[in-house]
């Protein structure tokens, strides 16, 4: 599959982000046996992630709650700068560009959110949600032209053009999201960061949005950023999947590859846990203990303390990406060494 | 004896405009030791029903009509003196965020000693012996410690542990358990279920696991529940249901996840949203969104009757199965 | 989806009645009582040229002569002075009514200067962060630290002297607009601040942000309209304080001069003869600011249990 693979659309290298918990010199000072030191506490929420994205292409993140995944987003999105690493959007650096360099980069790339009873604005009328980004982006369309343009993003998302002079209370949180997407859309980008899109609607909602998403990549051409914790909407919509632990990229393979052979001891038990209908009773690989804070990680494997694999050298050295004869990067010394056992 | 006897339960909410019907004529048994998924989406009425099921409503919430028989007696009519008496004690209840269920203030240990205490005649000595020795069924690590600690000290898959380690001190007959994994991780929902699992079967306890996932329905319970929109509509063994659903809504529900398509390829889709109560259509509330609605759908209520291996509230459902097995035949053809 | 919306598109009056305010303003008798005396006061005194018996301001309608009547039910008084006169001759309720006028001027003048610096400080401070934020707050620090009166006073005084006694009553109204004005600015800046950074964090601000908008237009057009609740309850509150303020430097004779008296100058004026039997040149002012204040704050606390129930009063 590597074979002379075109430069990609998205090229996240080496990034890295931590979070100081201390601000100022005051907080950083600590009493620690009867001596006064400084120490500075910071959560690394992302580190060392290299991932890439062809045109075209849904590259779905996945990982449970402080896994940093929402991280990469924001950071993709130019939420937050990377305390360390590159992002590349089309041949070209974005992560250290000002406002005013960023902005036509803002056409090409759009992020949807989480929660849409909060990514709208609620004192804004879906028409003035949906005619500002058209009319900040284009300050030489007429008023015809501009409604014109609302008027096609509402029927794309399958909203009817005759609400637009209400307000999002007055909308469920499926059409709420349809109208978060429609924004996203108004300014015709290539690209979409797409953050848990569906986790907060139901079910009978989640597909709705999930076609809608699909239908908008297929006739615009997007490529999706797609972050979830929901496995089954990864193996279903993603063309490849990142794991992450605690910040750090387990596993990157094409999604049929990861589904079908799993390789990281962590993306087995992840894929294990998710409850199938044709189940009667929980089965899934136990792991032990929690997901520990990500506040000053120990040096090696950051799963090392769950993993059943893990030996001596895991809590030492942290595992390098290595490449699979099928493809897949896994970062794991136990599938280096072959040692993995069929656990459960 | 059934231990639990729902017969037309009937829930209003007063709200300012008009009365809603929350609930509308609900009625089930529960089994001693028997686990009952109820599934349904936001809106369907389950939460409430977990509620009204241990007289929990408050304003604007009341019940209207029917009876809930628990081990005999009437939840409905009991005083509040006798509620205070059951609750916690004869039935118990596991919400959806472990982090706002405990509170912050007093240590892990004080709070299960005082409900301990509460319900039974025991020193401080004795209650904290049962405390650690409930932690420990738990499977929590080193008990002894963990009720010196406040819940914020913990992690949240440890808290629903402590959550449940609460709701089974008094050895209760009926678990009421309302999206006790929502919030939670996978890899930690997946050993949370597996303990409620295991708990409900060496002791006997029965269980009302109220959820919309339904993966999580299949994995834990004997018996399900659909509601939608007050009411329900579908009910019978759990294997049933998920493998041969008969309500449109049933089967769109199921259709409806990534799992059921092939990758890429759009999904079944149930068109709309759920009405909201004040809402809710004349004739079958699912009418609608329902592609095989007919005239009789939008007038009347449909009545629940058995067909094929479950309870089922569709006019249509017979039109359905016949169409269902032509399709089948056509496939195989 | 077409059964999700079946109520018609209502006019916006209709909406604003059937609105979760209006609709809590009907239930509470309270806000409605003080609502009424509030626009009883309000709109009396504002019409104060049109309605008033006689103007407090023209010399050529006092006399000396008719000073210190009591009002009309006691003994000794004269019809034609309802709540009778002051230690000038001039009809109380008059002057009451163009004082009250005053006094609210001032107060929404000085409100109004409080806010807009407070809302500009709070919105810079909570949005941008930072240093900026640190020195923003502990300037709202500092400045809390002395009191509103205090500062006042010591304002008033100097440029009492410095201008002398003819210069300052003409400006009075502006000087007092601007040190009630300026010495209440954090109560403002600290709301709003607080309440741009739980906004900050939600995502449609984010969104925006992604949409690469600036900064101004995130601040004004997108977190101001979310913040204004809060705005709202204390500017009730902050009017209320901003009359008592006011009042309370005319009483010390740093406000208002007794020819053109706010409510606090009245009560000052008729303080000096209180003991020889003229109570009602202090008392009947006394109890119009007394009442005024309290409707205006009885409303801040239905508006605050409306529109935040969390929000602690300010």
């Amino acid at each position: 599959m590597s074979t002379a693979l075109p430069r990609p659309l998205l090229d996240i290298r080496n990034l890295e982000k931590r979070f100081d918990l201390d601000h100022g010199l005051l907080e950083t000072v600590k009493l620690r046996g009867g001596k006064l030191t400084r120490e500075m506490r910071s959560v690394h929420a992302v580190n060392n992630v290299s991932l890439s994205a062809q045109k075209g292409e849904a590259l779905c993140v996945v990982g449970e709650s402080g896994c940093g995944k929402s991280t990469v987003a924001r950071l993709v999105a130019g939420l937050l700068e990377p305390t360390h690493g590159e992002i590349h959007y089309d041949g070209s650096r974005i992560d250290n560009l000002s406002r005013g360099a960023m902005a036509p980069l803002r056409k090409k790339i759009q992020m949807i959110f989480q929660n849409p009873y909060a990514s709208l604005n609620p004192r804004m009328t879906i028409q003035q949600t949906l005619e500002e980004p058209v009319r900040f982006h284009n300050p030489g369309y007429s008023k015809g032209e501009m409604q014109d343009r609302v008027v096609e993003v509402m029927r794309s998302v399958g909203v009817d053009p005759a609400w637009s002079k209400r307000y999002p209370h007055e909308f469920s949180g499926g059409q709420r999201q349809r109208i978060a997407i429609a924004r996203a859309l108004t300014v015709d980008p290539e690209f979409i960061i797409a953050d848990e899109p569906i986790s907060a609607l139901d079910v009978s909602i989640q597909a709705q949005v999930l076609n809608l998403m699909l239908e908008a990549k297929e006739s615009r051409g997007l490529t999706y950023l797609f972050i979830t914790h929901d496995l089954s909407v990864v193996e279903h919509f993603g063309t490849r999947v990142a794991v992450l632990y605690l910040g750090s990229v387990c596993e990157v393979a094409e999604t049929r590859t990861l589904f079908e052979n799993p390789k990281h001891p962590y993306t087995r038990a992840l894929l294990s846990a998710v409850p199938q209908l044709k189940d009667d009773r929980p089965n899934h690989i136990r792991l032990k203990g929690e997901i520990p804070t990500p506040i000053n990680l120990p040096p090696g494997c950051p799963f090392q303390s769950r993993c059943p694999m893990a030996n001596a050298r895991c809590s030492e050295e942290k595992p390098m990406a290595q490449k699979q004869p099928d493809g897949s990067l896994v970062s794991c010394h136990a599938v280096e060494e072959d040692r993995i056992t069929e656990i459960a | 004896m059934s231990l639990l006897s729902v017969r037309d339960l009937t829930v209003k909410f007063a709200m300012r405009e008009q009365t809603v019907t929350a609930l509308n004529g609900i009625s089930f048994d529960l089994a001693k030791g028997e686990r009952l998924g109820i599934v349904g989406e936001s809106g369907a009425g389950k939460s409430i029903t977990g509620f009204a099921l241990m007289n929990l409503l408050s304003r604007p919430g009341y019940i209207d009509s029917g009876e809930i028989l628990f081990e005999g007696d009437d939840v409905v009519q009991m005083k509040p003196r006798a509620l205070q008496d059951m609750r916690g004690n004869r039935m118990a209840m596991i919400f959806q965020d472990p982090m706002v269920t405990l509170n912050p203030v007093l240590t892990i240990g004080e709070q299960m000693v005082e409900t301990l205490r509460a319900h039974r005649q025991l020193s401080r000595e004795e209650a904290r012996q049962i405390a650690i020795l409930k932690l420990r069924e738990v499977y929590i690590p080193s008990p002894e410690e963990r009720l010196e600690q406040y819940p914020h000290e913990l992690s949240g898959g440890m808290r629903q542990r402590i959550i449940i380690a609460i709701a089974l001190l008094l050895d209760p007959q009926l678990i009421i358990a309302d999206e006790p994994t929502t919030a939670l991780d996978v890899t930690i929902q997946a050993d949370i279920m597996e303990l409620m699992l295991e708990l409900c079967q060496s002791n006997q306890v029965s269980l009302i696991l109220i959820t919309h996932d339904l993966g999580v329905v299949s994995q834990m319970t004997e018996r399900t529940m659909v509601m939608y929109a007050g009411r329900i509509i579908e009910t019978g063994s759990t294997r049933a249901i998920i493998n041969d659903p008969q309500h449109p809504y049933t089967q769109g529900l199921i259709n409806a996840l990534p799992q059921q398509t092939k990758p890429g390829q759009r999904l079944k889709q149930i068109q709309g949203t759920m009405p909201a109560l004040g809402r809710i259509p004349a004739g079958c509330p699912f009418n609608p969104r329902c592609e095989y609605a007919t005239a009789t759908c939008r007038s009347q209520i449909p009545p629940m009757s058995q067909f094929a291996q479950v309870q089922v509230a569709c006019h249509e459902v017979q039109r359905l199965q016949f169409e269902a097995e032509a399709n089948r035949k056509e496939e195989l053809a | 989806m077409s059964s999700y919306i079946e109520t018609p598109n209502q006019s916006r009056l209709n909406r604003i009645w059937q609105s979760h305010m209006a609709y809590s303003f009907r239930r509470n008798p309270v806000a409605v009582v003080s609502m009424a005396v509030f626009l009883f006061i309000a709109v009396t005194s504002f019409l104060a040229p049109l309605i008033a018996p006689y103007n407090p301001y023209d010399p050529a309608q006092i006399d000396i002569m008719n000073s210190e009547y009591p009002p009309a039910w006691a003994e000794g008084a004269l019809p034609e002075f309802l709540l009778g006169t002051d230690d000038q001759g001039r009809d109380l309720l008059s002057t009451i009514l163009y004082g009250t006028r005053l006094s609210i001027i001032i107060g929404l003048c000085a409100v109004g200067l409080q806010a807009f610096l407070g809302i500009s400080i709070g919105l810079l401070a909570g949005y941008i962060g930072g240093r900026l934020d640190s020195l923003l707050m502990r300037l709202a620090d500092i400045q809390l630290s002395f009191s509103t009166l205090m500062v006042a006073i010591i304002f008033l005084a100097v440029t009492q002297a410095l201008f002398g006694s003819e210069t300052f009553n003409r400006y009075a109204i502006f000087f007092l607009v601007a040190v009630i004005g300026v010495a209440e600015w954090p109560q403002y800046a600290r709301t709003v601040r607080a309440t741009v950074l739980a906004e900050k964090k939600k995502e449609y601000v984010d969104s925006a942000r992604v949409l690469g908008f600036g900064p101004m237009r995130i601040m004004v057009r997108h977190i101001l309209p979310n913040s204004l609740s809060p705005i709202f309850v204390i500017s009730t509150v902050q009017v209320a304080n901003a009359i008592i303020s006011e009042a309370s430097l005319s009483f010390l004779g740093l406000g208002m001069p007794p020819s053109q008296p706010s409510l606090g100058s009245l009560i000052s004026s008729g303080f000096d003869y209180i003991f020889s039997g003229s109570w009602w040149i202090t008392v009947i002012p006394g109890i119009v600011l007394v009442v005024l204040v309290l409707v205006i704050n009885l409303l801040g606390d239905w508006m605050r249990d409306v529109l935040n129930p969390k929000l602690y009063k300010g």
